[in-house]
């Protein structure tokens, strides 16, 4: 609309319109440049070096993980082994999915562990102890989770208190209302063939449900790639090439195939792996192609900016802490399953720093801003791997506390120095 | 002008804490008419530009729109009003890029989904990321990677996106070049030709000078002085200041502003 008053102005103000003309043919010619194959490539390259990392060094870490733990101990990447460790991630997984979001608001939340213990035993007293309908447990146990993540971001947002201690505070809180609402018994036994037991225990043996899965995925990630280039080559913005596309999906489809293959060598597609993989996508649509999303990550790039919009700040970080419950509950749930019990053991302190460690191993900044739910997935791979090695090699949880450590340490150290280098970049 | 301004403060008071930042201000703004306000470093200026915009809602007065007396409390407020600010602290998001950052709270959405492409398309095609050749390397690079001008530039952007009524400049060419600033000058007058009211702070008096046509100027958070650009000397302005009334240092003060610029 504004080109002819562009071009208007040049030929008005004839002093400096000659000299004008310059820069604006310039900038035009470099905006076209930018859309052929060059431009692509040197736009990675800007991103490497600027050090946007992401999920690179999560990704080289599991190759390095399972190749060692492969060569000390042939078992480890079994079917059995691998599709035992794709069920094991989920119910941390879940958890550290909240913790994304909370993390890409530049907030932390320490209560996780003991929220998903509460829930749990939420679940279990109502179910188990009082006969309360299985589906009807649950809802309560999530609504538990979602009402303590929203009792929080309230103290954070309206009050201002911190919310490292809104959260610290909450860990210790629920974990000891946790042991209340167990009671004396301590240990409740989940109904064997139940809803929640089946969350990790049931499985597609059909081969057709994993290679559908597969094949789902494959051909999602080509469409909606394919007609985002197609949509942006027409608005002449920078696009794809198809080769790029191509190879990317070509990619996607044999990790995606690969682990159906594995998974049908032992006993089908889990059904906790099938959960887990939906939130995961739903979330990141979510954070990634909506207006809520966006406000997410603004807040965490910064909030001035964000209040300044016009976004009602106070709202969305209520929000995005009752995320964090719900999915907290939700991770309960499933790691309840797996033990097939609630005891006074769920919700430790371990498993908040697993799942914050999760999200930050696999590429979240801790600075807010930065991350995508998949970061989780990625994460919790590498932290359960390394735990699932350990126990085959028969090796104490001390020294793998240790290993985990020092990943989160080195992610810690990649984040900080990425958010620096991208600070000096070209602001020099 | 005889019109009902499109923006009009009456008796503004804002206090931080012990500070009187700002007393009994008056302030109006016409259609098409661009309001140069200046005054010395801590006269509140920028605490003004907060008050209209409604980050740092004024404590007392009036705020009439198109002679209404309206209420802003939040940015929000302002927003629904027509009232589009560049914050001296330009307010952009690090970790969002460039488009982002331009369309932050107005996003286009196709059936509820963020719509990229047009956004992308939009922005580019944004006269300033044009005429101002900010030359950025792509629209997609996360603003915490731009320079000072380019950052500036991003902010009037995105101010001039909603189609504001009145325009809120908080020095505005402070990180331009020269050439930007030229083209920023003439961005004004055109923003002018097509009936926005504008209101430009500046230290520069010559920026001032060239584009405004009327100059208020503030001193310790008071008014101090409503001058007609044209029929006004850059002495006069001057000494309405940094409030000198004896002759010798109006002039002496004069002539440091002049080094200045
Ligand atoms: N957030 C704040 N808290 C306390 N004092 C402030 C704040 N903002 C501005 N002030 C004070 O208000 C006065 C006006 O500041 P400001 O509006 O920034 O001046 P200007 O923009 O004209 O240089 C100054 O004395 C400043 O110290
Ligand atoms: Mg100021």
């Amino acid at each position: 609309m504004n080109k002819s008053e562009a071009s208007d102005l040049n030929t008005t103000r004839a002093g400096g319109g000659t000299a004008r003309a310059g820069p604006a043919a310039d900038r035009r010619q470099s905006a076209e440049g930018e859309q052929g194959f060059r431009g692509y490539v040197s736009e990675i390259t800007r991103k490497l070096r600027s050090g946007e990392l992401g999920a690179l060094p999560g990704v080289f870490s599991v190759v390095v993980i399972w190749t060692v733990f492969q060569i000390l101990d042939h078992q480890f990447l079994s079917p059995r082994n691998l599709s035992n460790l794709s069920v094991d991630i989920v119910g941390t997984g879940l958890i550290a999915v909240g913790i994304v979001f909370v993390l890409l608001l530049g907030e932390i939340d320490l209560s996780v562990g003991s929220v998903s213990g509460l829930s749990a035993a939420v679940f279990a007293v109502f179910n188990v102890n009082n006969g309360v309908p299985e589906w009807l447990a649950v809802i309560a146990a999530v609504l538990v989770g979602a009402a303590i993540g929203a009792v929080q971001g309230f103290f954070f947002a309206t009050i201002g208190v911190p919310a490292f201690v809104v959260t610290l505070a909450g860990l210790l809180a629920w974990n000891g209302l946790m042991l209340h609402v167990l009671g004396a018994s301590g240990t409740i036994n989940l109904r064997p063939q139940g809803l929640v037991y089946g969350l990790t225990n049931h499985y597609f043996h059909n081969t057709a449900a994993a290679y559908g899965l597969a094949a789902l995925g494959t051909v999602a990630f080509f469409v909606t790639s394919y007609h985002d280039a197609r949509r942006r080559r027409a608005a002449e913005v920078l696009a794809r090439p198809l080769t790029e596309i191509a190879m990317r999906t070509g990619a996607v489809a044999v990790i995606a195939f690969a682990v159906a293959y594995v998974l049908n060598q032992f006993e089908g597609l889990p059904l906790a792996l099938l959960i887990f993989l939906a939130v995961v996508v739903g979330l990141d649509f979510v954070l990634r192609r909506t207006k809520y999303g966006r406000k997410i990550f603004s807040i965490g790039g910064g909030v001035e900016a964000t209040r300044r919009a016009g976004i009602n700040v106070a709202w969305v970080r209520v929000s995005v802490f009752a995320v964090s419950g719900t999915l907290a509950a939700l991770g309960g749930l499933f790691l309840a399953s797996r033990v097939a019990s609630v005891g006074q053991t769920a919700g430790s302190s371990i498993l908040m720093i697993n799942s914050i460690a999760a999200a930050v191993i696999g590429g979240v900044s801790l600075f807010g801003g930065r991350g995508r739910p998949w970061s989780a997935l990625l994460g919790m791979l590498v932290i359960q791997s390394i735990a699932s090695g350990m126990l085959l090699l028969g090796i104490q949880t001390t020294v793998q506390y240790m290993i985990t450590g020092g990943v989160l340490l080195a992610a810690v150290v990649l984040d900080s120095l990425s958010r620096h280098s991208q600070k000096s970049h070209g602001r020099a | 002008m005889s019109t009902t301004p499109v923006l009009a403060l009456r008796g503004i008071c804002k206090r931080f804490g012990a500070v009187r930042a700002l007393t009994d201000v008056e302030l109006e703004i016409h259609a098409g008419e661009v309001v140069a306000l200046v005054g010395d470093n801590g006269a509140g200026k920028s605490t003004l530009v907060k008050v209209i915009t409604g980050v740092g809602p004024a404590d007392e007065g009036v705020i009439e729109w198109n002679g209404r007396p309206v209420r802003i409390h939040r940015p929000h407020d302002a927003q629904t009003l027509g009232i589009a600010g560049v914050y001296q602290d330009l307010a952009l998001c690090e970790s969002l890029d460039v488009v982002g950052n331009v369309f932050l709270g107005h996003e286009i959405c196709t059936a509820g989904v963020l719509d990229e492409v047009a956004m992308e398309r939009r922005t580019r095609e944004l006269e300033l990321m044009d005429t101002l050749s900010i030359r950025i390397p792509s629209v997609r690079v996360p603003v915490a990677s731009l320079s000072a001008g380019q950052r500036q530039t991003v902010a009037i952007s995105r101010a001039l996106l909603s189609d504001p009524k009145i325009l809120i400049l908080d020095e505005p060419t402070a990180a331009l070049g020269v050439e930007q600033t030229a083209h920023f000058l003439d961005l004004i007058e055109r923003l002018r030709e097509r009936g926005i009211g504008v209101l430009l702070i500046s230290h520069n008096l010559g920026d001032v000078k060239a584009v405004a046509d009327q100059v208020a100027v503030l001193r310790l958070g008071r008014n101090n002085g409503f001058f007609d650009v044209l029929t006004t000397s850059q002495e006069q302005i001057v000494s309405s200041i940094t409030g000198a009334t004896d002759n010798a240092i109006t002039h002496r003060k004069a002539w440091a502003w002049e080094a200045m610029l």
